[in-house]
């Protein structure tokens, strides 16, 4: 049961990505790939916030895999943040993808960090 | 990612659900399948992030410049299966995690070489997707000066 809720989850969670992406590209027409940027840092504090709510506040382990790995794991994503900083670096856009990785792994880090210590 | 698909958002968003809906629950099935113990180093998720970005940079090319034009096949696999089979979240939180348990090494260990480890992998993705188009061009390489000479003088007019 437990691996059909992470399948719907996930079915809401990649075009819930899709679109955010979209939104976020519309109104920004440089080469920046903000949209996978907002998209991977608001995923990560909320699974931060799931993740603390399983630990300290008894939210089943269930809930916290349909909810935290399906819809959070499929909102966010690795694959599209690689293959966007190697495209800024083949065009050598080389502050670009330096900067496309330390946003995103210091804002990640800080709000996965933050809904973790929020669901304390 | 965004696709050109305006003529039938209802159907590009159906597809992409549909491959979400397998990705996730793969990455779920590989987590149960391999559990890494807390506190050490989440290689289920590492070999699934890497393996992901490999395959979404090859898709990518073979998409664009190998495999005749379709309409779905992207957002199905690339947008909906990869980006629902790769996540980015459970590798910021994992992290955290170890942060706060103290493990600086372990947590050192799965930024630096996830993010070496992706972009390698996407690198070498593309780069064989490239080996399969000069291949192919090679091969077809009459039809293809033939291609470029018409290009060219449809530019000239």
């Amino acid at each position: 049961m437990t691996l059909l809720g992470v399948a719907i989850a996930s079915a809401i969670g990649a075009p819930a990505r899709y679109l955010v992406d979209r939104l976020v590209a519309s109104r920004n027409r440089g080469a920046f790939p903000w949209g996978t940027l907002v998209i991977n840092v608001t995923g990560a504090f909320v699974l931060g916030v799931l993740v603390g709510m399983g630990a300290h506040h008894g939210l089943s382990k269930q809930a916290v895999a349909i909810l935290g790995t399906g819809l959070c794991g499929a909102y966010t994503t690795f694959s599209t943040f690689s293959v966007e900083t190697v495209r800024l670096v083949e065009e050598r856009a080389f502050g670009k993808a330096v900067l496309n990785v330390g946003v995103s792994l210091a804002a990640g880090l800080l709000a996965g960090a933050a809904g973790l210590g929020l669901a304390q | 990612m965004v696709s050109s698909t305006d003529s039938h958002p209802g159907r590009v968003l159906a597809a992409i659900a549909v491959g979400g809906a397998l990705g996730g629950p793969a990455r779920y099935g590989l987590g149960l399948a391999f559990p890494t113990a807390p506190h050490t180093f989440p290689a289920t998720t590492f070999a699934i992030n890497v393996s992901g970005s490999f395959l979404l940079a090859l898709l990518v090319v073979l998409i664009l410049e190998v495999w005749p034009p379709t309409t779905y096949v992207r957002p199905f696999l690339c947008v909906g299966f990869l980006g629902a089979y790769t996540t980015f979240s459970t590798w910021m939180v994992d992290t955290d995690r170890l942060i706060s348990a103290g493990a600086w090494g372990t947590a050192a260990a799965n930024l630096v070489l996830s993010l070496v480890a992706g972009l390698g992998a996407t690198a070498l993705g593309l780069s064989v997707g490239q080996g399969i188009v000069t291949r192919r061009s090679s091969r077809e390489g009459v039809s293809a000066e033939a291609g470029a000479e018409s290009e060219t003088i449809g530019g000239r007019r």
